[in-house]
């Protein structure tokens, strides 16, 4: 009899052991893959933060430049600066004389490497324009391709007509190495520019502003509005069917899927309103419609939660309804509000289904200075890099998404301090 | 708190009430197809880079989309370009027409659709009758009859093809690779069967469902319209093909590799000359009513057509960009200094 029951006690150890092993087991699984992809992806963006550069003696020349006065910002400013990277670049290597090597030569450096250079000269001296006809040794940066090649992503081992530099230009590049005059450089343009189709002047700026302005808006519209129809539900609304019929479409409105919000937002905001296109006015609108119903059943939760003890206390005092609701009822809610505002922010700042119907999915070259700009958001960024075909767009991916990681990390982050500094217990 | 809700509340009022007010739109839109979207996005970025005008906004809605947009309306509120990687549908003039829009076509180029596997990998050298006979749903016999696709591996086909099974990775039914694809290499491969060609005389719909089904028996696997994935799948997978637009293939010559197909190599010439036999032309359509009011869209269609992006070293070109010939670029320019409306019975 004992016998048999100690060997039952030990079966229920044995039990209970492998049910502890199974949900450490289910955690690890998922901790693993988590590992795994953060990774991949960090290791993959590394070389989205890092340039190369290229150095150049250029010559200011005026006959070059067609600049027939030297004073004149806006002859100087519409003058072709790519050119006097192209005649330096042939200086730097003057056996390069044929047609076909000049082709070649010129695809070192970044195409939109005079553009830049008549920008920074022309910030930097608005007074004084006298760089006409000196020379200086400048870095510019390098194009996509030399870029990837000392990133070791095209191979020399590979046959010349694979590869997009050949052997000449390899040469070029292993000359500048050697002469010191090509260096890599942290990539701080990546998070001072807009989109471009050239990858090595892609920044992911133009798309944070979007976000940025867009979660404005949809924070500033579906929190309070979220906030008065849960207090409103919860506090004064008589407990009876057309309650209930409101607060189960409010269940299923949470469970909509994105796209047909985008939808609405196309019917209503764009053909109704008459509102521009691709702006973030209209998309935190969409995304604030698509939050609401999150804000609203996380805040009526919370107000549950507040004991009703503390609503008779303050009403025996003579408190009127108001004077409860917002001097006590609400303050004790608020964590709970907070942080349904923030985890529908997190999700609004993954969706990229809605956008595409009010014209968000675009390439936009310019940061967007206000909610009315044309503007794009970090998720999009991500698909139309993902979708372009040069090689270097895939680190830049990787890159943006870490970033939109980043806010999402820092927005769970600010819920849970919210939470933990005003949450009280009873 | 008090404070901060009435706060809230104002902000929550009157941000609708003031966005209300109309806003001039002072950049041009663009939209359409996802295929002409990396060469009209590159001519929009140097346009705002060199001009005092902004940036145009480019998107990518697909053409079905881009024309379903651009022909609903005159106005500030709708685009005045709409990007097609196929020509207007007879369909979509009337759309335009029924709204008072003249759309102008004006024709940019080309895009030559590959079939690629891995750069070390067999080498395929195949004819469009044998892609037919490798990814149609139902191939005809000997005798004429329709049967279901018999064929496991390449070298069923054609004892000179590798002995691979046929993988083909490919995109799905709705975008406008996988219909031009259907349209050139599998119509033209059916086009060389008796039997096929008996019955397009006598029924054309009829061969149109027979050579546009893919079969569904595992050979051709969708993967999405996302080309960089299937570059990604072929660089693993040695045995597959891919089919994609050919400027992923100029971007990732080291890794994968063209079939050769009617003994022409997918390069610049050959689909430029029209000896490589899968491409499709590309096309912009310019809303001719909006040309006087939209500041910068005549200038816009001027950069996209001017030397230093179609030019033998423009940056289209670069971009992958297969350039018209010099009299139908010729064509393309008149047609967008005249703003002549599309004419769908000349050619």
């Amino acid at each position: 009899m004992i016998d048999k029951m100690s060997r039952h006690t030990k079966k229920r150890y044995q039990a209970e052991r492998r049910f502890k092993i199974y949900g450490l087991l289910a955690i690890m699984f998922a901790l693993g893959f988590l590992g795994l992809m953060l990774s991949t992806i960090a290791l993959r963006a590394i070389p989205a933060f890092t340039q190369t550069y290229i150095q150049l003696t250029v010559e200011f020349s005026a006959k070059i430049l067609d600049v027939d006065n030297k004073r004149d910002v806006k002859q100087i400013a519409r003058a072709d600066f790519q050119k006097i990277i192209r005649e330096a670049l042939y200086a730097e290597f003057p056996a390069a004389n044929k047609r076909q090597d000049k082709k070649h030569l010129k695809k070192l450096v970044s195409s939109e490497a005079g553009y830049h250079l008549s920008r920074d000269l022309l910030a930097a001296e608005t007074t004084d324009l006298n760089f006409i006809g000196t020379s200086a040794a400048i870095w510019v940066k390098s194009s996509d391709d030399v870029d990837s090649f000392i990133k070791d992503f095209i191979s020399r081992e590979v046959d010349e007509i694979n590869r997009r530099l050949n052997d000449q230009q390899i040469g070029w590049i292993d000359s500048l190495i050697a002469d010191g005059k090509l260096e890599t450089r942290f990539n701080w343009d990546f998070f001072k520019f807009a989109d471009s189709r050239s990858p090595e002047d892609a920044g992911i700026r133009g798309a944070v502003m979007g976000s940025l302005f867009t979660l404005a808006i949809t924070l500033m519209l579906s929190f309070p509005l979220g906030v008065f129809a849960a207090i409103y539900l919860e506090e004064y609304a008589k407990p009876g069917r057309i309650t209930d019929f409101i607060g189960v479409n409010i269940n299923n409105l949470a469970a909509i899927p994105s796209i047909v919000f985008g939808l609405l937002g196309l019917a209503l905001f764009l053909n109704i309103f008459g509102m521009s296109r691709s702006s973030p006015l209209v998309g935190g609108l969409v995304l604030s419609l698509m939050t609401l119903p999150t804000v609203i059943i996380t805040t009526r939760a919370a107000l549950k939660s507040v004991p009703p003890s503390i609503r008779e206390a303050a009403l025996g005092i003579g408190a009127s309804k108001m004077q409860t609701i917002l001097h006590h009822v609400l303050p004790l809610a608020m964590p709970g509000a907070l942080t349904g505002a923030i985890i529908g922010m997190a999700r609004a700042l993954g969706e990229t289904a809605p956008l595409l119907m009010i014209g968000m999915v675009a390439f936009i070259a310019d940061i967007p200075t206000n909610i009315n700009d044309p503007a794009t958001v970090l998720p999009v960024q991500i698909y139309i890099w993902a979708d372009s075909p040069e090689r270097a767009f895939e680190s830049k991916m990787s890159a943006a998404i870490l970033v939109l990681l980043f806010f999402l990390i820092v927005m769970n982050g600010l819920a849970v301090l919210l939470r933990r500094k005003y949450e009280r217990r009873w | 708190m008090k404070k901060s809700i009435k706060l809230f509340t104002i902000a929550a009022i009157t941000l609708p009430l003031l966005s209300s007010i109309a806003i001039a739109r002072d950049q041009i839109q663009i939209v359409g197809s996802s295929t002409v979207f990396p060469f009209s996005s590159i001519v929009a970025e140097k346009f705002g880079k060199s001009t005092d005008f902004k940036t145009p906004v480019v998107e990518s809605t697909g053409t079905g989309g881009g024309m379903k947009l651009f022909c609903a309306g005159i106005g500030e509120r709708f685009p005045d370009i709409a990007n097609a990687s196929r020509r207007i549908k007879p369909k979509e003039i009337e759309n335009c027409a029924a709204n008072g829009i003249d759309p102008v076509e004006i024709k940019v180029g080309f895009d030559g659709i590959v079939l690629a596997n891995a750069s070390n990998a067999a080498v395929f050298s195949l004819t469009k009758r044998q892609i037919y006979m490798a990814l149609a749903a139902k191939v005809p016999t000997a005798t004429g009859e329709l049967v279901d696709n018999p064929y496991v591996k390449w070298s069923d086909i054609d004892p000179s093809l590798p002995a691979l099974k046929i993988e083909v990775l490919g995109p799905p039914p709705t975008s406008g690779t996988r219909d031009a694809f259907v349209e050139i290499a599998m119509e033209g491969g059916a086009k060389t069967f008796e039997s096929l060609v008996a019955i397009r005389k006598t029924n054309k719909n009829k061969f149109k469902a027979i050579a546009h089904s893919i079969r569904e028996d595992g050979a051709y696997i969708e993967a999405g319209e996302n080309d960089n994935l299937i570059v990604q799948k072929l660089k693993t997978n040695h045995n597959a093909l891919g089919i994609f637009g050919f400027s992923f293939l100029d971007q990732n010559r080291a890794q994968i590799k063209g079939a050769i197909i009617d003994g022409a190599v997918p390069n610049f010439e050959n689909i430029a000359d029209g000896s490589y036999g899968i491409s499709r032309s590309l096309y912009y359509y310019v809303k001719k009513q909006h040309v006087d009011t939209i500041a910068g869209l005549r200038e816009f269609t001027e950069e996209f057509l001017s030397e230093k992006a179609m030019g033998e070293d423009g940056y289209l070109l670069d971009k992958g960009l297969i350039p018209l010939a010099e009299e139908a670029l010729a064509k393309s320019v008149a047609a967008a200094n005249n703003l002549t409306p599309v004419n769908l019975s000349a050619e």
